[in-house]
């Protein structure tokens, strides 16, 4: 946590006023019944009607002096907390942006997701909470036991007994019922995916007329959740009796004690009946503060998974060293080898080829085959394990990332688009573009037929994930949003799927004629849309096993010529 | 709003039928409430008493204050336990009935028609047996635990203070409502606060899912600064809605605090003025004093309850108008069975389609003698499924018949019309269960030999083995990872092994990888061979081995015969296979 509560500097002012404010409210509670006690003793004592109006006054007073610290203090509170969660989310959201993909797959994005959203809401209640009670709730407990001291020694010693043992009940309930409540959410969550398991599966289970079996197994898991949510409702039933008998015992025992005293002549009425306040007070408070400990913790355990993220640092870096390979080649890969977790078989192993300025190059192989892969280390996403690759001579890894992003136009397997207009997505892949440049892009993506059918044109909306557009519509904008770079390395990762016969010949014939002379690489899992590459890179299981023109491969690669025999129609 | 400001007469009306199965129960939860909420007030009236017998130095009569403290400490302990009791058994009714609702939605999906399933959102029906359910439990619990002690304690209290001292609780009957009026008007006036920092919040959601979703793309376009900016942006304003919100909001604690204190000052005023004239004792007044705490609380609950009961009221709403949807049709009495063998399918002058203005069959009529295998052919969203659904009666016919082995599909029980398919479809789908569960959901009785030998029929078994756990390897949602190829095998020997006399097959399309495909081509021969089989085929080499092909166009049949004599035809069939197949 403590790296993360660096982000609360600047908010200092606020984190001692809050807390102070509230305090100062807490103290005038506290005096509420030293007051009556007051009023009872000697304005009821002496019939002193004066007094006790006087006093009823400063009540009312005390009340409203109260009601300005506590406004003033939530208003700190709460300011400190959200400009502080909303920097760390900021911080969070900028760092997530660096890492690198080897940190973005072990993290998992919905684990980024969620660290983004829940956790830092998370983490600002917790402060929140903390800023307003974290002072207060204890003050009053504590205080009240002190002021018992004030009144009387032994009454006090009751407080010093009931306090713990109260505090020790409210928390063993709680700590108990959260994994409790944690297992019902579990099998709720059961319930869930069984329900939507059956739905989705409707017509499969009809068919097998498995309707009463699977009513059954619902029974089942249904009657599970019901149980242990009646159990986890026996404990947290517990703790309203437990500690209203707990502190009427308490109070039973000062009252015993006080007419004793009384007796005796040490005690007064007045003081008795304060001593009875005091005690009544304490009840909510330590609620309070259990619930408020308990929402602190949650916070710490947020907070650190927040801090876990932000430890986590590129494991890319950029070497000083230009190390040069051949400079003839667009781009060459030397005896790359890599993995991705630790251990496993490798992904790629030790695959060697080059590809010349404005050759086009296919990819060709099964899924799982290392044709991605393959891409991800040419765009510098992960390093290779051993082996060297090279762009326009230059080791990738000696690569500004800028300068090696900008030499590169990608077009992924998955056609999203981002929320805005189809002139926000282009200007994705590059910031200045301008207009003449977004419109040669989209004619040579073979796009220009979208924006015919947009009434907006440029500036027609785009929904979330480009949903409002078909699949070979937002094949083609990506590839414009590719094109509009003006990249020396265009790749295709399995993407022109989506495209018709005769588009697919169009963008063809419009990529071999840019003036650029971009080195293309088309990855895909069918032969037919590589038969014209200069080469094509056969892989099977990280191997290269093939490298060749289509002719060639046919006749000499098994695995080429497989592939090639089970697409042609005559299978 | 305004239909969310209203209780929900029919939700409260059904969800009593349901509370009802435990009226025992219910009764028993309101005595205990009352005897609760009795020895909760009797305490600080016997408090109270005691203060007053502590007079002054020597004139405390202590046997009296002993006895009183005593039946306070049994009044508390029966209060406590009183209390405990009551809690447990809301819990009971309330998961009780949970339970039972659940349950009869559960069965209720089962019977619905398919046609109700295919039009509504299965995250629809989902939340309303999950989320609404859930939401009418806690609304259900909260107004048996607080509901009934509110409204009691309030009661009594006002008849205890009146009967001391009237003026005095005439002072905390007018001036108690004002926090609730407080209360009530600053969390109208945040309600706005709120509803804007939630939007700004999914706003924000939004934009991290897709910046996080596309990260890589991102990346690739070193476009992180632009990114950031916009997040930025977006946060600035959810930092000052929220404050908003927040702030507002919290005033309502110390507001109602505020008031509180004011009622606390005047009873104490009040009563102590009243004491100096022995109107009210010292003890009456701390008793006040402790009543005019106490007093605020039951209103601030039942405000709240109130507003969860609406809350919870309109979800059983929810879940009722879902639990009365009619269901499919029930099969006749005299419904016969069919036999375990047989295949031979006609339809006779079939019109069906899914609503009355759009006409889809018309007049179809076919013919398929047992072994005989049928294609179906058609551009993508010709409406393949639609028959699919006529065949397996997911659907009924709207006029003419359809039969097999004689019978008219709607005159035999569904169980064994069901039964006679076996089905593969496009979407693949596997239960949450082992592999063997999986296999064997057709036919439970089967072997573990039957089972082994269909999966190296359909080339399962070598996969199947190198699972963690083979056979009893978990599968389906959050199960071990299968291949789209590897669940379309399993589906395939999972037909195999029910072994039914005809077949329903959909070619899979998915962009599975070549080779895997040819295995899933041969498994699918495999389990054809003598069995009568519907194919919804894609690929040329199927479609011309089968017996018949019928094709499809906007939901219709219109050409049905073999691929020579459609080819000779010339009608849709052939610009078909002159566009579709030729690659």
């Amino acid at each position: 946590m403590k790296k993360l509560l660096r982000y609360m500097k600047g908010y200092g002012k606020e984190c001692v006023l809050g807390p102070l404010l509230k305090l100062a409210e807490a103290t005038l509670e506290l005096l509420v019944p030293y007051v009556i006690m007051k009023v009872v003793n000697v304005g009821i004592e002496q019939g002193d009607q004066a007094y006790i109006i006087r006093h009823t006054l400063l009540l009312v007073l005390m009340g409203f002096a109260g009601l300005v610290f506590s406004v003033s203090a939530q208003y700190f509170c709460a300011k400190a907390a959200v400009g502080f969660s909303s920097r760390i989310r900021e911080v969070l959201f900028s760092h997530v942006q660096s890492l690198s993909y080897r940190e973005i797959d072990s993290l998992g994005r919905s684990t980024l997701m969620t660290r983004l959203t829940s956790d830092v809401n998370q983490v600002q209640t917790g402060i929140n909470l903390a800023l307003r009670l974290f002072l207060r709730s204890p003050f009053i407990v504590f205080g009240a036991m002190i002021l018992a001291f004030t009144i009387d020694v032994d009454a006090a010693v009751v407080f010093v007994v009931t306090i713990p043992v109260l505090s020790a009940v409210i928390f063993a309930i709680m700590l108990i019922s959260i994994p409790l409540s944690k297992k019902v959410q579990s099998r709720l969550d059961a319930i869930l995916s069984k329900t939507r398991e059956n739905l989705s599966g409707v017509r499969m289970l009809r068919a097998l007329c498995k309707e009463k079996s699977e009513s059954e197994e619902f029974d089942q898991k249904n009657r599970e959740l019901s149980r242990s949510q009646k159990f986890v409702g026996r404990i947290t039933s517990l703790m309203n009796p437990l500690t209203f008998v707990i502190i009427n015992v308490a109070i039973v025992i000062l009252m015993q004690q006080g007419a004793v005293k009384v007796e005796h002549g040490v005690l007064t009425q007045g003081a008795v009946l304060a001593l009875y306040n005091y005690m009544s007070q304490i009840l909510v408070e330590l609620v309070k503060l259990a619930n408020l400990i308990i929402n602190i913790t949650k916070a710490v355990a947020c907070g650190k998974r927040v801090e876990s993220v932000l430890e986590t640092s590129s494991s890319l870096s950029v070497s000083e060293e230009k190390e040069l390979g051949d400079v003839a080649s667009a781009v060459e890969f030397k005896n790359v080898v890599f993995r991705y977790g630790r251990g496993g078989a490798p992904a790629l192993s030790d695959i060697s080829f080059f590809a010349r300025p404005g050759e086009t190059i296919g990819l060709i192989g099964g899924t799982g085959s290392g044709k991605s892969t393959l891409v991800n280390l040419l765009c510098r996403f992960y390093d290779p394990e051993s082996g060297v690759i090279y762009i326009d001579g230059q080791n990738v890894k000696s690569y500004d990332p800028e300068v090696l992003n900008h030499k590169i136009g990608i077009v992924p397997q998955k056609a999203t688009l981002f929320r805005g207009t189809i002139a926000s997505n282009l200007r994705f892949g590059k910031q200045d573009a301008t207009e003449e440049d977004m419109m040669s892009a989209l004619r040579d993506a073979q796009a220009l037929s979208i924006l015919e059918q947009k009434e907006d044109g440029l500036n027609a909306v785009v929904e979330q994930g480009g949903r409002n557009f078909s699949g070979g519509q937002r094949q083609r904008l990506t590839i414009a949003r590719a094109l509009i770079r003006k990249p020396s390395i265009l790749i295709f990762d399995d993407s022109s799927s989506a495209l018709d016969y005769a588009t697919d010949l169009a963008l063809r014939r419009a990529l071999s004629a840019l003036p650029y002379r971009p080195t293309i690489f088309l990855i895909s899992q069918r032969a037919a849309t590589l038969r014209h590459a200069d080469r094509i890179l056969v892989l099977d299981e990280g191997v290269l096993v093939g490298c060749g023109t289509h002719d060639d491969l046919y006749k000499t690669c098994d695995v080429y010529h497989e592939i090639c025999q089970s697409q042609s129609k005559k299978a | 709003m305004s239909r969310k400001n209203k209780l929900s007469v029919t939700g409260l009306k059904k969800s009593l039928r349901y509370v009802a199965n435990y009226w025992y129960a219910i009764v028993l939860t309101l005595l205990l409430a009352a005897l609760t909420v009795g020895a909760t007030l009797y305490v600080p009236i016997l408090i109270g008493h005691a203060i007053d017998l502590m007079i002054g130095q020597g004139q405390v009569p202590l046997t009296d204050v002993a006895s009183l403290l005593t039946r306070a400490v049994l009044v508390a302990a029966i209060g406590g336990a009183s209390q405990w009791l009551m809690s447990l058994i809301n819990h009971r009714i309330t998961y009780h009935v949970v339970r039972d609702i659940r349950r009869d939605a559960f069965r209720k999906i089962q019977a619905l028609p398919i046609s109700y399933l295919d039009s509504h959102p299965i995250g629809d029906i989902v939340s309303r047996m999950i989320t609404d359910v859930d939401q009418f439990s806690d609304g259900l619990l909260m107004g048996f635990t607080q509901l009934f002690t509110g409204v009691i304690t309030i009661a009594a209290t006002l008849v205890i203070m009146f009967v001391i001292n009237p003026i005095i609780a005439l002072v905390v009957v007018v001036l108690t409502p004002l926090s609730l009026f407080i209360a009530n008007f600053i969390a109208k006036k945040t309600y706005r606060f709120f509803r804007e920092q939630s939007t700004i919040r999914g706003e924000q959601t939004d934009y991290i899912h897709e910046m996080v979703e596309n990260i890589k793309t991102v990346k690739a376009f070193s476009n992180e600064e632009h990114v950031i900016e916009g997040f930025k942006e977006v946060n600035s304003r959810l930092e000052k809605s929220s404050l908003q919100a927040i702030f507002f909001s919290s005033l309502i604690n110390p507001t109602t605090r505020f008031v509180n204190a004011v009622v606390y000052a005047a009873v104490c005023g009040f009563g102590a003025i009243a004491a100096i004239s022995a109107v009210i004792s010292v003890g009456q007044l701390s008793m006040f004093l402790s009543y005019a705490n106490q007093y605020t609380k039951p209103f601030n609950e039942i405000s709240g309850v109130l507003a969860e009961l609406q809350n919870a009221l309109a979800c059983a709403e929810r879940i009722f108008a879902f639990l009365e949807e009619e269901e499919q049709i029930p099969e006749d009495a005299d419904a016969v069975s069919l036999g375990t063998d047989g295949g031979t399918v006609t339809a006779e002058n079939v019109f069906f389609s899914y609503t009355p203005d759009r006409k889809l069959i018309e007049n179809f009529n076919l013919d398929v003698k047992r072994g005989q295998k049928i294609a179906i052919v058609g551009p993508t969203g010709c409406g393949k499924t639609t028959f699919i659904n006529l065949l397996m009666r997911f659907y009924d016919v709207d006029q003419g018949r359809i039969t097999v082995d004689g019978h008219d599909i709607r005159k035999v029980t569904r169980a064994s019309l069901r039964a006679h398919y076996g089905m593969v479809l496009q979407e693949t789908w596997l239960k949450h269960a082992t592999v063997r569960e999986n296999l064997k959901l057709g036919r439970p009785e089967a072997t573990d030999e039957e089972m082994i030998d269909a999966a190296k029929k359909t080339h399962c078994h070598g996969f199947i083995s190198r699972l963690d756990d083979g056979y009893d390897t978990i599968i389906g949602e959050n199960g071990a990872e299968l291949s789209g190829g590897q669940k379309q095998l399993l589906c395939i020997a999972r037909a195999m092994i029910s072994n039914p006399p005809m077949l329903i097959l959909d070619e899979a399309t998915s962009s599975i990888d070549t080779r895997t495909e040819l295995r899933v081509q041969t498994a699918m021969k495999q389990l054809m061979e003598g069995r009568t089989s519907f194919v919804v085929a894609h690929r040329l080499s199927t479609i011309m081995e089968m017996d018949r092909i019928l094709v499809m166009r906007n939901g219709n049949i219109i050409e049905q015969g073999t691929h020579d004599e459609l080819m000779a035809k010339g009608g849709f069939y052939t610009t078909l296979y002159n566009s579709q197949f030729a690659e």
